[in-house]
């Protein structure tokens, strides 16, 4: 079996057994790419120095009996929204192209630390705002189970790298659903951790009260072991909580016998795939068996979710985005006569279509005499949308909908209609909203063979029970054992 | 509710986006018709209820001691400006 096709536990076995080096595996990841990146398109940049020379690090590491932790050697790559120091950083926007950080975001000084070799940055909507990659500054990214379609987004590079077998494991961050979505347009798993549990110190902001890193992985194990490594309190971030991380591999193989799993009926909305909507009923079905209850329950406010996000997280972007004015980094308007023309041609010559509206209906929303009709009444129903979940929680430890109303859809079918692309997240973002940890994992295809994915969400910093529910189902099921159909022209 | 071509102006100028005409006309098309569909929350009762300004949940530690560390030098800190003098940012002059 080629080295690409192990999970991160498989090739950390191996390097700790000594069958492999991780040298060895930098090379396979970096091999791969070369043989699927042009059609996939999932890297902006790979940083083959930097991850061979940390993947020499590890390997005398290992050969000292001295590894930094389990994972030490196992590549990686991160989304382009972490600030990585002396590698290029850009969010997915051309106002960052050339921007080399000077510094780590807190999550890549601790991958550095835990001796991951990092392989490259990976293609997003720029910062974040998107559905599918499109709105990426420099390309889309195409969905390995299909290359016409999209591989989900904001994240959907990581998303594609994972599927794709670009790379052992990624970091993704999600506002709306930027993990979750793509990890479910993939067969692969993803995690939105409780907000609070991962440092957002060096991530490029998009939205400051709904985001959050987390990892995708194409095993629920692997999706643990990698969320450890990420998870606790840092000092650089004033919202990261200061709150016990637990063992997340410890209680993985407990299994669901005796829990409460709630099925929200307003999840099962209109215009919803039908194959979508049995394959997550079929997966309700098997935790029933597994010994599970399944309780049906309700959301009433969920459906204005969508409404309440559309007004809060372009307002925070507005703000937010207000640092990139053409003076410290990034890109500047040349020929501008003053300050305040400099601002504005650097604004519109660097920000694409998405984010540019994305500012435009933030501004307008915070503006002198629409803030408490849009945004104080947007956080409102957000106190609403908490709260159903908070009686939901008194009465179930989980609760079980589908990740995104529909398969992957094609690259160009909704670009044209922003509505359209944001009803993509609205099973995924009341999650973000209140605060929840979340997750996607597969749970089947269609006929015609595209990824589904189900959504868990659990009460907060509760992430130890979702990763054991997952696994359960994981371990029922091959899903993630199956392959994307890529072609690869054989250079060896 | 539709946003007029003179309003989309107004933001645009607090935003501090030069827009070109073109931008301004699919804006006011493209936010009006956001601005209809988020409308559905005026019908949501709020009464008593506080806004939740943030996800952060109770018990976030706040600020950390204040105590003096390292910061990027000079160098550093001025390695992506696009246009700098010695240890400064370079601007278009802003008094006459």
């Amino acid at each position: 079996m080629e080295l690409t096709e192990l999970s991160m536990l498989q090739l950390s076995a191996r390097l700790a057994a000594g069958e492999t080096s991780s040298v060895e595996a930098t090379r396979a990841s970096l091999r791969r790419i070369e043989q699927v990146d042009p059609q996939v398109r999932a890297y902006l940049r790979t940083d083959p120095q930097g991850a061979l020379a940390a993947a020499e690090a590890s390997d005398a590491r290992r050969r000292a009996g001295n590894p930094a932790g389990p994972l030490d050697g196992v590549p990686i790559a991160l989304k382009d929204i972490f600030c990585t120091r002396g590698l290029e950083t850009t969010s997915g926007s051309k106002i960052l192209q050339g921007f080399i950080p000077p510094y780590d975001a807190t999550v890549v000084t601790r991958l550095r630390e835990a001796g991951l070799p990092i392989l490259g940055k990976l293609n997003q909507d720029e910062f974040a705002m998107g559905s599918s990659t499109e709105s990426s500054a420099f390309h889309p990214t195409h969905n390995p189970w299909d290359l016409s379609r999209t591989p989900g987004g904001s994240s959907g590079g990581s998303s594609a790298a994972v599927a794709a077998r670009e790379a052992f494991g990624a970091l993704g961050t999600d506002t709306g659903g930027s993990i979750r979505q793509p990890a479910a347009l993939t067969n692969t798993v993803g995690l939105k951790p409780t907000y609070g549990r991962v440092s957002r110190y060096g991530v490029i902001a998009f939205a400051s009260s709904l985001d959050q890193v987390g990892p995708m992985t194409r095993t629920v194990a692997d999706c643990a072991a990698l969320l450890q490594l990420i998870c606790g309190r840092d000092p650089l971030d004033a919202t990261s909580a200061p709150v016990e991380v637990p063992d997340f591999g410890q209680e993985l193989e407990g299994g669901v016998k005796g829990m409460k799993l709630g099925l929200p009926r307003e999840y099962f909305v209109e215009g919803m795939d039908p194959e979508v909507a049995a394959s997550v009923r079929a997966a309700a079905e098997s935790y029933r068996k597994l010994g599970a209850e399944i309780v049906d329950i309700s959301l009433p406010h969920s459906r204005h979710a969508l409404a309440a996000y559309y007004l809060i997280a372009p307002a925070e972007a507005s703000s937010n985005l207000a640092r990139y004015d053409g003076i410290r980094f990034g890109l500047r308007a040349k020929g501008a006569h003053s300050l305040g023309e400099l601002y504005s041609q650097t604004r519109d010559q660097g920000f694409g279509a998405e984010v540019k509206r994305r500012i435009m209906l933030g501004t307008y929303a915070l503006s002198a005499g629409y803030y408490d009709a849009y945004y104080l009444k947007a956080q409102k129903v957000r106190t609403l949308i908490r709260g159903d979940f908070d009686r939901a929680f008194a009465q179930v430890d989980a609760i079980l909908s589908p990740t995104a109303p529909t398969p992957a859809f094609k690259l160009g079918e909704k670009s044209g209609d922003p509505l359209a692309m944001y009803l993509m997240d609205v099973l995924t973002l009341p999650c973000n909203l209140a605060g929840l940890p979340g997750m996607s994992i597969p749970c089947g295809f269609t006929r015609s063979g595209l990824p589904i994915g189900l959504q868990l969400l659990g009460r907060h910093f509760d992430e130890a029970r979702l990763l054991r529910i997952a696994r359960a189902f994981e371990r029922e099921h091959d899903f993630s054992a199956r392959r994307p159909p890529l072609e690869v022209a054989d250079a060896a | 509710m539709a946003l007029t071509l003179e309003q989309v102006r107004h933001v645009a100028g607090l935003a501090r986006l030069a827009l070109t005409p073109d931008e301004e006309q699919r804006f006011s098309t493209q936010l009006s018709a956001i601005l209809d569909a988020v409308a559905e929350l005026e019908g949501v009762d709020t009464a008593g209820v506080e806004p939740t300004l943030h996800a952060a949940l109770a018990g976030a530690p706040g600020v950390r001691p204040d105590q003096p560390r390292p910061s990027l030098g000079p160098e550093a800190a001025l390695a992506n400006a696009p246009a700098r003098v010695d240890t400064r940012f370079a601007v278009p002059k802003i008094i006459e």
